[in-house]
């Protein structure tokens, strides 16, 4: 068998499309590189939809953190500590289990136990409350003079919240929210390995990874696949927020734009 | 374990309730919590221990092992710890065995890989087939704290790295300059000095070291989540005396509680340890605190 055919074969196998038997033996490289490869999509489809979708809750829990009034305050402090304080391997559990018997009352949540959206909303949550503590952090430094600036101009309310604070807001923001996407992408591989099942064995990435180790008893090659597949991954998401972060600072003057500094990612 | 629970069938509410949760498995349950804290207080030196080495080596003045400790802090970024955690308990497994069997079997002809087997002979298996349960066990909490220091070793190693670089270059220079070794002003200058600019640090990775402690059920331990899952899953009459249903999002949520409390607990402490640290030092919040006194 061709890589060409392999690739047709397992390329979109992590969707359920080509052939429905994994490689059982003889595994080459050109099978394990496709079909982990594969299971990267799984990686990619639940990091950048939580990603995206947790920014609006992560802006709205950001400001109710600092708002003065404490029925807006407390529910987000709750919500950021809840799922900044617990693991998020607890977290997928508990969602699995708690979608698996609120189904067993209303039909709505059939889909929820599955991965493809319980284990979103899992991220979801997840990454909104990280951010939201950064975009809080980064609210509580927005300098004083702009906010005096935006009153001078005749701005308030929403006008000045959309114009002048929520754009330094992601200015400010944006280095240590690049670290969290960095995170949430490597957090995506916890989803098949707690509580959702990998059904009809479509697994994203590590599920895979782990499969070849298990099967040949030899982890020397499919990690260090993996391992490239992510670094591969985190080069492309630094580049793209670089992208954006050149954007947010394009008013600056050359010298005090800030550069994307990474710290090193650890797991959540 | 009381007597009232000789015969749960005739049991109700509260009584039931007291009864079901001393069972024995209960109470593996919560031995388990007691293994949890036994990792972390293992772990947490055995890592800082890692650390430490893998800073000192990322400074040292020959080039290979500097090169060995800039490499080693690196593998903390671009790849899941996920994946290091689940490549590191069957790498370390069979390297121990490899190197057992270059020891003990040295006329062994046939080769260790064959196919889709790691054969060694006999007396290199590890743990030997014939030992006792207990030593199984103990072999696989190592391999997991090895392997849990050696990931967060490397995060140390990062926080340190920074810490000592944060250390005022004066501070150095005076050493030099009092006539002292690159050793002794290591010893005596830098190490005494870089454990205020490491704290931040280090207090945020034993909280990420916390989270990741459930990450042991993934390395074949028995803990805590491996025993909720267990006793939460729907249980028959026929194989238990306390039949119930799926009462797994209970025992979760039991987990997310002590997760949450062990945090919030954490953070108080470390608060108050930094306070205590940074009392009398050359830094922004030691100046604030003798202000404010």
């Amino acid at each position: 068998m061709t890589c060409l055919q392999t690739i047709q074969d397992y390329g979109l196998r992590s969707l359920g499309i080509g052939e429905r038997l994994l490689p059982r033996d003889n595994f080459t490289l050109c099978d394990q590189f496709t079909l982990i490869g594969s299971g990267m999509l799984w990686n990619v489809y639940f990091g950048l939809l939580a990603l995206v979708s947790g920014f609006f809750l992560a802006t709205a829990l950001g400001v109710g953190k600092a708002s003065p009034n404490p029925l807006l305050r407390k529910p987000s402090e709750w919500f950021i500590f809840i799922f900044r304080g617990s693991p998020l391997f607890i977290q997928f559990f508990f969602g699995y289990f708690l979608f698996l018997t609120l189904k067993q009352q209303a039909a709505f949540f059939d889909p929820f136990s599955a991965a493809w959206l319980g284990a979103l909303v899992v991220l979801f949550c997840n990454t909104a409350a990280y951010t939201g503590e950064i975009f809080y952090g980064a609210l509580l430094s927005v300098p004083k003079g702009d906010i005096e600036a935006a009153d001078a101009y005749g701005l308030s309310g929403w006008k000045r919240f959309r114009r002048v604070i929520w754009p330094t807001m992601l200015r400010l923001a944006w280095p240590a929210y690049t670290n969290e996407a960095i995170f949430l992408f490597h957090a995506t591989t916890l989803v098949f390995f707690s509580g959702f099942p990998a059904v009809q064995q479509k697994g994203d990435a590590l599920y895979y990874a782990s499969y070849f180790a298990d099967k040949t008893f030899n982890p020397f090659v499919p990690y260090p696949i993996l391992a490239g597949y992510f670094i591969l991954l985190t080069l492309i998401v630094i580049s793209l927020f670089g992208l954006i972060n050149r954007r947010l600072n394009r008013h600056l003057p050359q010298e005090r734009r800030q550069k994307l500094r990474l710290r090193p990612n650890l797991i959540r | 374990m009381f007597e009232a629970c000789a015969d749960p069938s005739t049991l109700e509410g509260l009584g039931w309730l007291a009864c079901f949760l001393t069972t024995g498995k209960h109470l593996a349950f919560y031995g388990a919590f007691g293994t949890v804290l036994l990792l972390l207080a293992i772990t947490a030196p055995t890592a800082l221990a890692f650390g430490f080495g893998g800073a000192m080596a990322a400074r040292a003045q020959f080039a290979p092992l500097r090169w060995f400790g800039k490499g080693y802090i690196a593998i903390v970024r671009g790849v899941p710890d996920i994946a290091f955690f689940l490549f590191f308990v069957i790498a370390l497994d069979q390297g121990i065995e490899y190197l057992r069997h270059k020891v003990k079997c040295p006329d062994w002809d046939q080769p260790i890989r064959q196919g889709s087997d790691f054969l060694v002979c006999q007396a290199a298996k590890m743990p030997l087939g014939n030992s006792p349960q207990w030593v199984h066990e103990t072999y696989g909490f190592a391999l997991a704290v090895l392997t849990f220091a050696i990931v967060f070793g490397a995060f140390a190693a990062n926080v340190l790295f920074g810490a000592m670089r944060a250390v005022p270059r004066a501070q150095l220079e005076t050493a030099e300059s009092y006539g002292m070794s690159p050793r002794q002003s290591f010893w005596r200058i830098l190490v005494p000095q870089m454990w205020v600019y490491a704290l931040p640090g280090l207090s945020n990775l034993w909280m990420v070291l916390i989270k990741s402690t459930p990450l042991l059920f993934l390395l074949g331990v028995e803990d805590i989540v491996y025993w909720a899952r267990e006793l939460g899953a729907a249980k028959t009459p026929r194989f238990t005396d306390y039949p119930h249903g799926d009462w797994r999002v209970w025992y979760f949520l039991a987990l997310l509680v002590f997760y949450l409390a062990f945090t919030r607990v954490s953070e108080i402490v470390l608060g108050r340890l930094m306070t205590r640290l940074t009392r009398g030092q050359a830094t922004m919040a030691g100046e604030a605190q003798r202000k404010n006194a």
